[in-house]
């Protein structure tokens, strides 16, 4: 869901397999972690680095939209609290880049495929927050969803991809908690203005957060493969499911109505009954055409490059203080 | 020269009287901007009340392919354990 659409190589039958896959396989059946230096097949290794890279950068670009009211959030607390949210944004960003490059990419080649477009992100962040209320709107919906998916994900086969998920998710229910608490307040003791806005942000909100748990299975050719090596548990319409059932309570408590007239309890399978999102809409953003996509790209790329000389410096300066201790080394002997 | 920042494994001590365990990795320029962006990034909750940097270019790990050579002659020397040991229960807590 940070990783939507992750090309995965084929699944591959056992007879197919060769001995060394076998092992290889047999050993996540086992539930046994796969560490940096084990042998893996490079199907494996390559499908890991974008679904990690891609989660990485979801963290990263997630920050944008939210930063975008740090400067305006109502109160000093809500904007210490937003500041503290986006601040582990960033650190989640960097667990994953960390997990990503023990396979044997570099940062600066992350990154580098990201800002060419060759990476993707995840496609909830290039929707715009137009008000407060979105704010409460993304720590509820967008980093519930997130959850949901990274749940499963501490159990995924990878030895540093699962250590960064079990820390990432201790961090994050803070995370829905402070958006919850944005909305329970706008919509519990708000203005109607107030309860209208919260309601404006979820009918806009509601369908791209069913988006960010993936195509639907009927679709999701990369899937087989992922589950087999466990890089995936659960599917993407079983974890949307989860969701919604989850969610719907969630939103009576505040009196918001989920924009979908076909929402309706099923008793027979003991879930909700829901409206599919737009797909042509998913793919439309994810193809860069999202209302938000060359301007979170442009945002990072000039960060990125504004810091360059900064980068560069430190590391100018780093060198040069390594050469005089040396030099001061070698003059005492 | 590229100026991508050399890789750094972070340690931390938890709690007073514990070992400094790996908590996981980070990118600086030199080991003082190691111990601040590990701050930062690992120690955001109070997880710690020291931190150890090192290079992961200086660290010499042992490789999946010995595990057999390396720790299975150990598997052979039960006595190491001292449930070995049978000791009548007359004699007392030992």
């Amino acid at each position: 869901m940070y990783a939507q659409m992750v090309k995965a190589e084929g699944a591959k039958a056992r007879e197919e397999m060769s001995e060394q896959e076998r092992a290889f396989q047999d050993r996540i059946d086992r539930g046994e972690k796969i560490e940096p230096k084990d042998w893996m097949p490079e199907g494996y290794r390559k499908t890991l680095i974008r679904q990690i890279g891609q989660h990485a950068h979801s963290e990263i670009v997630g920050q944008l939209p939210e930063g975008n009211w740090i400067t305006r959030a109502p109160t000093l607390e809500r904007k210490a609290i937003l500041l503290a949210k986006v601040q582990d944004e960033a650190g989640h960003g960097l667990y994953l880049y960390s997990a990503a490059e023990t396979l044997g990419v570099s940062r600066d080649e992350l990154l580098a495929a990201l800002h060419g477009g060759r990476m993707k992100y995840s496609s909830i962040f290039n929707y715009p927050t137009l008000t407060w209320a979105d704010i409460g709107m993304v720590g509820w919906l967008v980093d519930g969803a997130a959850i949901m998916n990274q749940v499963q994900l501490q159990k995924t086969s990878y030895g540093p991809y699962s250590r960064a998920m079990i820390r990432i998710c201790k961090e994050e229910s803070f995370h829905q908690r402070q958006g919850y608490d944005i909305l329970m307040k706008m919509c519990l003791q708000g203005t109607p203005e107030q309860k209208a806005m919260a309601q404006d942000a979820m009918n806009r909100f509601w369908y791209p957060a069913l988006m960010m748990f993936g195509p639907p299975d009927r679709d999701s050719v990369h899937s087989a493969q992922s589950m087999q090596w466990k890089i995936k548990i659960n599917t993407n319409d079983e974890l949307r499911q989860k969701f919604v059932d989850q969610t719907v309570p969630q939103a009576e408590y505040l009196g918001l109505t989920i924009p979908d007239p076909k929402l309706k309890w099923n008793d027979a399978k003991g879930g909700y009954d829901f409206s599919e999102p737009d797909w042509t809409e998913f793919f439309e953003v994810i193809a860069g055409n999202g209302p938000c996509n060359t301007e979170r790209m442009e945002a990072r790329i000039t960060a990125w490059e504004d810091g360059a000389w900064f980068r560069k410096g430190l590391m100018a300066h780093a060198r040069k203080r390594d050469a005089r201790r040396a030099a001061a080394r070698l003059a005492a002997e | 020269m590229s100026s991508e920042w050399p890789l750094w494994e972070v340690f931390i001590r938890g709690q007073h009287g514990l070992h400094h365990r790996h908590v996981g990795s980070l990118h600086a320029p030199d080991a003082e901007m190691a111990i601040c962006n590990a701050r930062d990034v690992y120690t955001r909750r109070n997880e710690g009340v020291s931190i150890w940097v090192v290079k992961s270019s200086d660290i010499t790990a042992s490789s999946p392919s010995e595990k057999g050579p390396l720790f299975e002659p150990s598997n052979a020397k039960v006595y190491r354990h001292p449930t070995f040991f049978e000791i009548p229960s007359e004699v007392g807590h030992m």
